[in-house]
């Protein structure tokens, strides 16, 4: 009896570890495919660069057609879901990666903003009817503002700690959205307007015009995260990250260029917020749960952080696997969560990873402590020592 | 690499304070890493600072570049105070640093970390990047011209692509006197820039040394290689438990009996 349990056992773990292989063959073939591209994409042409960013954005204004729909996403209605979750979960996952990725600090409260964005164009819209636009403008300059202000007292945190503080602070916004009255309370707000109408095109209950507004959106923000990244400000990040000490000693003000980076990832994140509010007229505290600050790290995290595409990528997979997967009703979340796991664990550095990140990463310091960064030379004392003495 | 031998007198002619440590005291807790310790370090000079380990030399840096905030005492800078100033207002004011442990942007091309030390300069800030502005472009090229301006200076041109961590360790020691220099500083303090380096090395590393200091820049050294002080310093003084036992010409030093005792020990008979 018990020598059959035990075979049994072995001959499970045996299938497992077929299973294990075959799998691990798949993903490192996909990993070889991801890799060559990037080999590939670093190697381009100016031209070739432009005619790749000219079929992703023609691909982006035909994505919404019912053909693609019918495969993408067959039980719900395929526009709606690339606006939300998928447009919101990329500018969201585009933000984060800023404060994360970029600048290696980590926020778990992001939703915080999105949130903020979110009741801005819903209050004073609602309040004192002011137009969509204003509001846009508004919103994401208040998101800038509370990253500033949660950011100031915050950001002289490192690593853990500035992890548990950003956690408190997504849930301060949700709890004080939920008790204030002045902005609806538990009940949240209701009928937040519309955008107006542009170039003869209605927004109402056509979701067509929702996404091209947020691929427009989007694309504004690929092109200013992506010159930020390389320009001095990126440099900056990316020298915080690797070792903040030695940054601020060649002259980086680092506490003006994290807080930078937090406010920048702020608005990004409220500019999101007002972009989903204007579509779907209600939305309440509960829209902003802590599980939407974690979804969008996985997102960033998945997709290979500290690289925008990557990032792009792996929001977009966060935010349609659960969508694709729904005939499979209440297990869907178990799938998706064994998807996730699978993921990381055959290829931790994410999907598009950046360079950089990537070697930071097979470092073990991650990017997330400075110090880290710190690496002796291999024969630094030992030939110091007896010239010293002699 | 043609400075070697002409030795200058450029030193002696400016002669000026640069920097001031003034009665200065370090202490963590109860331990303390530096006693009192008081020194001039005059513009166009190399000044050496050498003691056994431990004996408080890198603290003097650390203080000097405001990491610490020393417990008592003064450093002023070119006539201002520096001592307990932010370290990035330290290095824009025109003092840079390399480490003991190299401490690079390890994963970085050689061109970008000197970009970042060039950067110390520059004023665009996000608004200017995001929109693409032109004095952001103007600053970008700058700072690229800069930054390979300053490899080649310091012999390493041709890996201006190379990911930093995949230099020779040799290599990692200039890249990180590059990425000080340009910052700009009037004065570069070097933290054991020899160690780790073979005797080839250290000669080249010698005449780079010099054609800094000829430059108009001052350098002030830690390093054990005493050749290499002895050979190339200005002045030297000898740090050991945190106070400082000797100054004066590197043959002075050598000769000094505290600097011997602290080194190798009191002779047995010597009392």
């Amino acid at each position: 009896m018990a020598d059959k349990t035990k075979n049994k056992t072995e001959n499970k773990t045996g299938n497992w570890a077929l299973n294990k292989s075959r799998i691990s063959q798949a993903t490192g073939r996909l990993g070889a495919g991801l890799d060559t591209l990037r080999t590939w994409w670093d190697g381009a042409q100016v031209w070739q660069r432009y005619v790749v960013y000219l079929l992703l954005v023609v691909g982006a204004l035909i994505l919404p057609a019912p053909a693609i729909g019918s495969f993408m996403s067959p039980e719900s209605d395929w526009t709606t879901i690339l606006i939300h979750p998928i447009g919101t979960y990329v500018l969201l996952a585009m933000g984060l990666n800023v404060v994360v990725g970029q600048a290696g600090l980590l926020d778990l409260g992001y939703v915080a903003f999105f949130a903020i964005g979110g009741y801005s164009l819903a209050y004073f819209g609602t309040e004192y009817g002011w137009n969509f636009w204003a509001t846009l403008v508004m919103g994401t300059m208040m998101t800038g503002v509370s990253g500033v202000i949660l950011g100031a007292p915050t950001l002289r945190l490192r690593g853990d700690y500035l992890a548990i503080v950003t956690l408190g602070f997504g849930e301060i916004v949700r709890i004080t959205a939920s008790n204030t009255d002045e902005i609806g309370g538990a009940r949240g707000i209701t009928n937040i307007p519309h955008p107006p109408p542009i170039f003869g095109t209605e927004f109402a209950l056509d979701p067509a015009p929702y996404y091209y507004l947020i691929v427009s959106v989007i694309v504004v923000v690929i092109i200013f995260a992506k010159r930020l990244e390389k320009s001095r400000v990126g440099r900056a990040w990316a020298a915080i990250r690797e070792d903040e000490d030695a940054a601020e000693l060649m002259g980086v003000p680092t506490f003006k260029f994290k807080l930078l980076a937090f406010a920048t990832g702020a608005m990004i994140g409220g500019l999101a917020g007002t972009v989903w509010a204007g579509k779907v007229i209600f939305i309440e505290p509960n829209n902003f749960p802590f599980i939407l600050s974690a979804t969008i790290l996985a997102a960033v995290v998945l997709g290979g952080q500290g690289n925008i595409p990557g990032v792009i990528l792996g929001a977009f997979l966060i935010a349609w696997i659960p969508e694709r997967l729904r005939f499979l009703a209440e297990y869907r979340i178990l799938i998706f969560g064994a998807v996730l796991v699978l993921m990381m664990a055959v290829r931790p550095e994410g999907l598009l990873p950046s360079g950089r990140r990537r070697a930071e990463l097979a470092e073990g310091t991650g990017g997330m402590g400075a110090m880290g960064a710190e690496v002796a030379g291999p024969t630094a004392t030992d030939a110091a020592i007896p010239e010293a003495r002699s | 690499m043609t400075q070697q031998d002409t030795v200058q007198d450029t030193a002696a002619s400016d002669g000026q304070a640069l920097l001031e440590i003034d009665d200065l005291t370090m202490a963590f807790g109860g331990v303390v890493a530096l006693k009192n310790a008081t020194l001039t370090i005059n513009t166009g000079e190399i000044f050496a600072l050498i003691g056994p380990n431990g004996a408080g030399k890198t603290t003097v840096f650390n203080v000097v570049t405001g990491v610490y905030r020393p417990t008592s005492g003064q450093v002023r800078f070119a006539g201002g105070r520096i001592d307990g100033m932010k370290r990035f207002r330290v290095t824009k004011g025109g003092v840079a640093r390399t480490f003991q442990n190299i401490r690079l942007f390890h994963n970085m091309s050689a061109l970008e970390n000197v970009m970042v030390g060039a950067d110390a300069h520059h004023r665009t800030g996000a608004i200017g990047a995001a929109l693409g502005l032109p004095w952001h472009h103007r600053e970008e090229r700058r700072g690229r011209e800069l930054a390979r301006e300053m490899l080649d200076y310091v012999g390493i041109g041709d890996r201006a692509g190379d990911v930093a961590k995949n230099l020779p360790y040799g290599d990692q020691r200039r890249l990180e006197i590059a990425r000080a220099l340009a910052t700009d500083p009037k004065l570069l303090l070097l933290d054991e820039p020899a160690a780790g380096m073979n005797p080839a090395e250290k000669q080249s590393l010698q005449a780079l040394i010099r054609k800094i200091r000829d430059s108009g820049r001052t350098v002030l050294l830690i390093e054990h290689d005493m050749g290499l002080v002895m050979h190339i310093s200005d002045r030297v003084a000898v740090l050991d438990f945190g106070e400082l036992i000797a100054e004066g010409l590197p043959h002075e030093v050598q000769n000094n009996a505290r600097v011997i005792e602290a080194y190798l020990g009191a002779a047995s008979d010597a009392s």
